[in-house]
């Protein structure tokens, strides 16, 4: 059924021409079609970028005429005779874009790079009329673009001082690229649109694939007659459905937990499911109207809540898991019941939070292609290997016949370690022998893909009268949706950190993850210890409140250290920052409240203001689990050394720290080294990008790897170990005690690799299980922070102003400052949108107008103060920071909305409505005049 | 290939535009053809894409299609979501006679083509500032350079921006037809929630604004969850004329994302009448003015919270008035 034919030119096409770039081009295509398809599709353009084709993210901006406009709001045939720049044609444009692309390298202002091209563009327009603008002006100019990696500030920085003359960043010296502020290594082609991303190269003639997704929360169906469905499209050649999946159609992120089909088997479980896939040409599937697609449906009564899958009556949304749960988590130590019945001071809350959308600004989107017996898979991804594994189950074929080209990725936050297109295109290119895309939309983005799970925590904690804490008794259940993903993660990892950074000696933490006709809830960015610690440090704060004592004292009073134990009975023994994170707050703690106690002693209008702290500690690497990284390393025929580093950088920054731990391991240059991808035909595992390892398990591997050079290279010019090495322009000269020797490069013999010298070095961090109560050390490194958030309430309205962040962070060392303080920015913004703006409701705000993340006009200005306690297992002492960052704004915020209005905000995120009712409610029922 | 209506085609005498331009729809074509009927099974329900330019054109082929309008494209696209567009579409985007601002002696108009950048970069009287206000307020920059004031109108969301400020102003608009052409008040096009008394078959031609009130002090305030690309919980326009002996000779108080369409509050309009126009004017407002509201719970707010918030954000725009003069 696999025939393929061109279609012709389609017959509503016009011929329009307009200058793009300075370049006059025609193009013949249909009037309407969008302009920034014209300019990715028919012009090769893809560095414009279509995040929500509605005007909600404005990646797609470019100038028309000089004016920034949404490229996927404007129809082909309104551009005509208009001049048009994209992020490609920037550099050309004036001296004012190098300095401005220039400025957001320095800056660190791109991470994953999916908005950059829209930023870019945006701040042009602002900067052709003003050189030199201010803050608020930036903001104004770039509000309509989102990013969802940086928090903005970077950005608005870059802006502001782009004009500013600045000296040229000079390469670090060989050996010293650790700590310094090096300009990331794959930068160059986020800022000038030359970066790859899912969606941006096609294979010629490619099929294109849509998936027939389930409209209901949960449905039986039936398929009509596709094949006469087929055949009365022409251009559509195929329809998949789960009678089509050759291998086992069950796939999952854990393994054991595998439970997910490709398509939905006669009942789909979630509103958003897939059920079949429709392949076709390109202009036949664009103009196709799924709702004509023959599926029936019959909609079922939906478990929707936690509640609704816990009560007895409820159908089982997984035949083999009793009570709709999925898996529980404990741990336990001391005596908490005896401890809460003897306690000095006590206090409890309950605790709820909603779905969160990653909402990064790259849908996703890959192609595949068949290539004799091996399956090739090129989409965005944060795990190569285990998407590998899983695609070869499902095609029944073995993991050396799948090969996963990751390209880059526009943001993943944690949504990406799971499979989204990847199936239904190894599916299609394996069955039809032909090259298959599929890019997804916006909303079959948010319906689809994993969430943050919704949490439902009760807690009651115990102090002395001398502010020590003795006990905290936590429980939560947590939404997991439809299918497992990394539900067994998230109630695996909560109980061991429920406890915040802080000696608890009597501990008891249970916690379920919940089946539901919902989305699947997965991993994001904190695995639910974000959840987790919006409780536990709002309760923290009560606590201290009830026993009298200042809210960070109280912190540095119970503040974990390097000899006391953790809730598993873990004792770090070195590199606990906790302590020091609180201590670098005190002055600015002590500033901050007297201003606000200020500013409310004289305020007479509707405006509070409030401080608050939140800590956070945060295991680097998998639960008591192996995660090893396997990093490659060879030294070239001409002295240059290439990295094999398969830890997928999706705008963290992996590409650079990684190099730059490995250039000082070997003492390179890092202009020596050249980068290889986390392609899995080419690089080793380094595992997936997430739980915060990459710094600390791959760099970690990559410096091992190095060291190993380095010693082999000393050791082939019959040197000591202690040999000085120098890598020369296509030379490497070793000296000793004033004798220097060259190594033959040229003589040297190429081995498998085509490498004259390759060495690898596999790092898999020490742990050890945790017993039935949870004890033992699930993790070799954790990373300690705290923030401080300072805030305004207006009381009649509800609404919260941020006014500023101070974060410190205990990173063991910081590798790259920028590219840290770049992670603690975003993680700042993600948490103040946890803690005001974010939930995703089912069924609702499939899109970004409807679901709210922060725009540029809201992330206050955002101090970071590094603290290095080292650690010594980690690369050069380093620690994760990825999810550290997300974790204590949210509470910190709410902490200060308490701060400033006496009410305490249990369901997240605090709405305006939400802490206005709540305002209302303190002051009595709220009856206004 | 090339359409007819396109910048560079030759295009057939536009004087007398064919009336037999309805026979396109099944597939007669007339001079310079475009062509797409040998196409639309294959590529569903698609239709022409119209490109007139003039509004008699325009109006003329809206009549013979039936198609859908296209201007800034704004709500257009996202209309679409990931679909093509069903039926003809005819883009007026070239109408340049009714884009821009022409102030009369009597009325100011704004031509339904007329960008939310066109309104912020127009010198208007200080009633006006309000509108342009709202106008900032519209989406993003990005969004305001292509969204016009009639398309913001047409779609007739509840949350519509520029609703307020112009009920405010006792707007009318111009509907043109190639039958008619119809004026109304805003307050009486808006019907309901994506509702209007648009007829397929006409164009928004014009918004008039009359210059009764060119004096007096305006503003608008809008209440959403986030600072940038926002739909708002609550909008508040007010237009304020004080008199000679500083009190209000006239109030004028609209409220958008509260009903189905912005409303005007005529019962506190009368009850301003006559206050001192000054600090603490704000407190003449009631919650039972507000009665006339019919707000909602959503996903961005819950309909008490919208009354309450409304209340504060009608004080607030008031002394804001009285703090502008």
């Amino acid at each position: 059924m696999a025939t393929t034919q061109k279609l012709p030119v389609p017959a509503d096409a016009e011929l329009i021409s307009f200058s793009v770039n300075g370049r006059y081009v025609e193009v013949t295509v249909p009037g309407v079609r969008r302009l920034s398809r014209v300019l990715r599709d028919d012009l090769g353009l893809t560095g414009t970028k279509v995040g929500c084709d509605a005007g909600d993210c404005g990646a797609c901006t470019v100038l028309l005429n000089g004016d920034p406009v949404c490229s996927c709001l404007v129809a082909a045939s309104q551009v005509a005779g208009s001049d048009v720049t994209t992020v490609e044609g920037l550099a050309s444009r004036s001296p004012l874009h190098d300095r401005l692309q220039k400025s957001f390298l320095d800056h660190g202002a791109a991470q994953c790079g999916a908005c950059t091209p829209g930023m870019l563009v945006a701040a042009t327009a602002l900067l052709e009329k003003n050189p030199s603008p201010g803050e608020s002006e930036v903001m104004d100019a770039i509000g309509g673009v989102l990013c969802r990696c940086t928090g903005y500030r970077k950005i608005i920085r870059a802006i502001v001082d782009a004009n500013v003359a600045r000296l040229e960043q000079l390469s670090p010296q060989a050996g010293s690229a650790v700590g310094t502020r090096l300009v990331r290594l794959d930068g160059k082609k986020k800022v000038d649109g030359t970066e790859i991303f899912g969606a941006d190269e096609v294979p010629s003639k490619a099929l294109a694939l849509r998936a027939i997704r389930c409209p209901h929360h949960r449905a039986r169906f039936e398929f009509g007659d596709l094949e006469d469905f087929v055949a009365a499209h022409p251009g559509i050649v195929a329809v998949f459905t789960a009678k089509d999946v050759p291998g086992i159609d069950c796939y999952g992120v854990i393994p054991r937990f595998a439970d997910q089909p490709v398509f939905a088997h006669a009942e789909a479980r979630y509103r958003g499911e897939a059920v079949a896939a429709v392949v076709g040409e390109p202009d036949v599937l664009e103009a196709l109207d799924l709702t004509t697609f023959p599926v029936f449906w019959e909609k079922l009564s939906p478990i929707q809540t936690i509640d609704e899958a816990l009560a007895e009556e409820a159908h089982l949304i997984h035949a083999n898991r009793a009570e709709n749960i999925l898996v529980r988590g404990r741990v336990v130590c001391g005596d908490v019941d005896r401890a809460l019945a003897d306690a000095d001071v006590i206090v409890e809350g309950d605790y709820e939070t909603g779905f969160v959308e990653h909402a990064y600004i790259e849908p996703e989107a890959g192609f595949a292609r068949r290539v004799g017996n091996t399956v090739e898979i090129q989409a965005c991804t944060q795990s190569p290997y285990m998407d590998r594994a899983d695609i070869a189950k499902i095609l029944g074929i073995p993991p050396e016949c799948v090969r996963i080209i990751p390209t880059a990725v526009g943001g993943g936050f944690g949504s990406k370690l799971d499979l989204s297109v990847q199936p239904f295109l190894a599916l299609a290119t394996w069955k039809l022998g032909h090259p298959v895309r599929m890019v997804y939309s916006r909303t079959e983005s948010i319906v689809s893909t994993t969430k943050r799970h919704p949490a439902r925590m009760r807690l009651r904690a115990a102090a002395t009268h001398e502010g020590k804490l003795t006990a905290l008794d936590f429980s939560a259940d947590f939404n997991t949706g439809a299918y497992s993903s990394w539900g067994p993660t998230v109630a695996g990892r909560v109980p061991v950190h429920a406890s915040g950074p802080y000696y608890v000696p009597n501990y008891r933490a249970l916690t379920r993850a919940v089946h539901t006709n919902t989305v699947p809830a997965g991993a994001f960015r904190g695995f639910g210890v974000p959840q987790a610690a919006i409780a536990q440090e709002q309760l923290y704060d009560d606590l201290a409140n009830k026993v009298g004592i200042d809210r960070l004292k109280f912190r540095i009073l119970n503040a974990i250290e390097d000899d006391t134990p953790t809730v598993t009975g873990q004792v770090l023994g070195e590199g606990v920052g906790m302590r020091s994170c609180f201590e670098a707050l005190q002055p600015k703690w002590n500033s901050a409240l007297e201003d606000a106690e200020g500013f409310n002693s004289t305020a007479k209008g509707p405006l509070r203001r409030g401080v608050g702290v939140a800590g956070m500690w945060y295991g680097c690497g998998n639960t008591s689990l192996p995660n090893p990284s396997t990093v490659r390393i060879g030294l070239k025929p001409d002295g240059r050394i290439a990295l094999h580093q398969g830890a997928v950088d999706i705008g963290q920054g992996s590409n650079t720290i990684v190099t730059q731990i490995c250039a000082d391991a070997v003492g390179a240059p890092i202009a020596h080294f050249d980068l290889v991808s986390g392609d899995t035909a080419i690089t080793p595992d380094c595992g997936k990008t997430s739980a915060s390892r990459q710094t600390f398990v791959t760099g970690k591997a990559a410096h091992m790897a190095g060291r190993q050079l380095r010693d082999e290279i000393l050791k082939l010019v019959g040197g000591c170990k202690c040999g000085n090495i120098e890598f020369g322009d296509g030379s490497i000269m070793v000296s000793e005690n004033g004798m220097s020797k060259a190594l033959p490069l040229a003589e040297l013999p190429l081995d498998q690799y085509g490498y004259v010298i390759t060495c690898e070095a596999t790092f898999d961090p020490p742990i050890t299980p945790l017993n039935e109560d949870g004890q033992g050390n699930p993790y070799a490194v954790y990373g300690f922070g705290a923030h401080m958030a300072e805030i305004e309430v207006d009381t009649e309205l509800g609404t919260v102003r941020v006014l500023k962040i101070t974060a410190a962070h205990d990173v063991g060392r910081a590798i790259n400052p920028t590219l840290i303080e770049g992670q603690i920015e975003g993680g700042v913004a993600q948490g103040l949108g946890m803690a005001l703006m974010e939930e995703f409701l089912p069924g609702k705000g499939e899109n970004l107008h409807d679901y709210l993340i922060p725009s540029a006009g809201d992330i206050p200005p955002i101090e970071s103060i590094l603290i290095e306690a080292p650690s010594s297992i980690g690369p050069f002492g380093a620690k994760g920071i990825g999810e550290q960052a997300v974790i204590p704004t949210a509470p910190a915020i709410l902490n200060a909305i308490h701060d400033a209005t006496g009410v305490r905000i249990h369901r997240v995120p605090a709405t305006p409505d939400r802490v206005r009712a709540a305002i209302l409610a303190k002051n009595n029922g709220g009856a206004r005049g | 290939m090339s359409s007819v209506f396109s910048i560079f085609a030759p295009r057939p005498c536009s004087a007398c535009f064919p009336l037999d331009l309805r026979c396109t729809n099944i597939g007669v074509s007339y001079k310079n053809p475009v062509k797409w009927v040998g196409n639309r099974a294959l590529r569903g329900t698609q239709g022409l894409y119209l490109k007139p330019k003039s509004l008699h054109e325009a109006v003329t082929v809206l009549a013979a299609s039936g198609g859908q309008i296209l201007a800034g494209g704004t709500d257009f696209y996202p209309g679409l979501g990931e679909r093509l567009p069903k039926g003809d579409v005819v883009d007026i985007s070239a109408l340049g006679e009714i884009r821009g601002i022409t102030i009369g002696k009597d009325w100011i108009r704004i031509g339904g083509l007329t960008t939310w950048t066109d309104v912020i970069r127009t010198s208007l009287p200080r009633s006006f500032d309000g509108l342009k206000a709202a106008a900032r307020e519209v989406g993003s920059i990005q969004i305001q350079n292509r969204g016009t004031v009639a398309g913001n109108l047409c779609n007739a969301s509840p949350a519509a921006d520029g609703v307020p400020p112009l009920l405010a102003l006792d707007a009318e608009i111009e509907l043109a037809s190639s039958l008619e052409t119809r004026r109304m008040p805003l307050s009486q096009f808006l019907t309901g929630n994506r509702k209007t008394m648009r007829r397929p078959d006409e164009i928004l031609a014009a918004i008039q604004i009359p210059r009764k009130m060119d004096e007096a002090v305006s503003t608008f305030l809008k209440l959403g969850a986030r600072r940038y690309l926002v739909i708002s919980i609550s909008m508040v326009a007010a237009v304020v004329l004080p008199d000679a002996d500083g009190r209000v000779a006239e109030a004028r108080i609209a409220v958008g994302s509260c009903s189905a369409t912005a409303q005007r509050l005529t019962r506190l309009e009368a009850d301003l009448k006559g206050q001192p126009f000054k600090a603490g004017l704000g407190s003449a407002v009631k919650p039972d003015h507000l009665s006339i509201l019919s707000p909602i719970d959503d996903i961005r707010a819950t309909a008490n919270y919208r009354r309450d918030a409304s209340v504060t954000l009608i004080r607030r725009a008031l002394e804001n008035c009285v703090r502008s003069v």
